[in-house]
């Protein structure tokens, strides 16, 4: 059971990777909205995961998007931050022990539970990824504005995903 | 000692967060900086073997369009050799003289990653520091406009600062008036095909379509043609234009670039460094 999910979540990471490297990367909306589809991975992450380990795989998981984005540390910064907002909201929404579902899918969760997890995931990670990328506070409204098309446009394709994998399991 | 131990424990997904978020703060304004030497990026040899192994395939499917500008450039260059060569035999030393002992080298390379997405793109390109090639020489696309500044350089690769780049600032002339300007792109379009003239003093009579070529102050030879004026507009108050163009290249099918080694770019820098506070 164990090595399942290590062995699921090792194909994912590469899967999710090697999809935005070669294909998202050159997809854009007038330059406007960019989709980070990859985070999904880091939000598919089992419950039981310990803190350290989750910030270490999210870093990680930045960096080698980073160097493939010639961005170095935006990336690992952004993820970092989706990792602090990932533990917060399930430390608040569900009870701390004996968890019941193994991760947090769009099946185990159900649609509303998801959907507002999905959101906090993708926008904290995109707010901090936008304006590290610009770097400077001139370009405000537009680099908020790129944040927004880009955080619907990732959550529109997270959720798609998590459609057509959805197996809901008997409650 | 201990109390702060079991406080630092219990909200240790905060503590986390800060320690790995600095760290992440650190890469990137290091990155940002000026004198930066990460190995962390497209030149590294194993991200930059993904990107060749990719543009195997991405050649292929554009092999008739780089054929195409290929064969309008060398029907251009062959017209510019045979006016050299008809060229009267009064003149013939000083067009010689050129020839051998040009201050400008062009040297081609195939990109083999674009990006035009972000708001900072970065292309890689397959000639190296054993082509010759250093950090800050100025790239141009094939035929007509600028590319951008050669960044971090590997044995075989190159990466190259874009226009599209929010650190990229050429410096170019409207060709009409010799007005002088900056070239910027992205403060408030994010479009590949446009960037903006900066710092167009204003008593200057400008047109839409009007050509706008390199200067070169800017390590650029002078006269590069970049692009096309399609807007332009006067903020109140303010003495300077800024001044949108169409680019001449298209930054989304770049495939082919020159690398420009200028003989006297070490020269020009050294001169520059001497002059203080120069802005």
């Amino acid at each position: 059971m164990n090595s399942r999910i290590v062995l699921v979540n090792i194909v994912r990471w590469f899967i999710l990777l090697l999809t935005q490297i070669l294909l998202l990367r050159n997809l854009s909306f007038y330059n406007m909205a960019t989709p980070f589809v990859y985070i999904l991975f880091l939000m598919l992450l089992p419950f039981g995961i310990p803190n350290l380990l989750l910030y270490l795989i999210a870093f990680v998981t930045g960096l080698t998007l980073d160097a493939f984005y010639d961005t170095l540390g935006v990336n690992a910064a952004a993820c970092v931050a989706l990792a602090f907002v990932r533990i917060s909201f399930i430390s608040i929404t569900l009870n701390r022990d004996g968890f019941d579902e193994p991760e947090p899918t769009l099946g185990n969760m159900g649609f509303k539970w998801f959907i507002l997890y999905a959101i906090l995931c993708v926008f904290s990670h995109h707010l901090v990824l936008f304006f590290l990328e610009t770097f400077r506070l001139a370009e405000f409204s537009y680099t908020l504005l790129r944040c927004l098309l880009s955080g619907i446009f990732t959550l529109f394709t997270i959720i798609l995903i998590e459609f057509i994998f959805y197996n809901r399991k008997a409650r | 000692m201990r109390n702060l131990w079991i406080f630092i424990n219990r909200y240790n997904a905060f503590f986390l967060f800060i320690i790995f978020f600095i760290f992440g703060l650190i890469l990137t304004v290091r990155n940002n900086a000026y004198q930066h030497s990460a190995a962390v990026n497209s030149t590294n040899e194993v991200v930059g073997d993904v990107y060749q192994n990719l543009n195997v395939l991405k050649k292929y499917l554009n092999l008739g369009p780089v054929n195409d500008s290929l064969a309008a450039e060398n029907a251009k260059l062959k017209t510019e050799l045979l006016m050299l060569k008809s060229i009267d035999s009064a003149k013939k030393i000083t067009v010689k003289d050129t020839l051998n002992n040009p201050q400008y080298t062009y040297l081609s390379a195939r990109v083999i990653k674009n990006s035009i997405t972000l708001r900072n793109n970065i292309i890689t390109i397959n000639k190296g520091k054993a082509d010759g090639i250093a950090s800050g020489m100025p790239v141009i696309s094939p035929g007509v406009g600028v590319v951008g500044y050669i960044r971090d350089v590997s044995e075989h690769l190159a990466n190259i600062q874009s226009l599209l780049h929010k650190e990229t600032k050429i410096s170019v002339n409207l060709k009409k008036n010799n007005a002088l300007g900056s070239l910027v792109w992205g403060t408030s379009n994010f479009d590949y095909r446009k960037a903006f003239v900066k710092d167009v003093p204003n008593h200057f009579k400008v047109n839409v379509k009007d050509t706008v070529v390199t200067s070169g102050y800017s390590s650029f030879p002078p006269g590069i043609p970049v692009g096309s004026i399609i807007n332009t507009s006067v903020a109140a108050g303010d003495n300077s234009m800024a001044i949108e163009i169409r680019l001449f290249n298209d930054f989304s099918t770049l495939q082919y670039v020159y690398v420009i080694l200028d003989k006297y770019a070490a020269e020009q820098k050294e001169l520059a460094s001497k002059v203080p506070n120069e802005q």
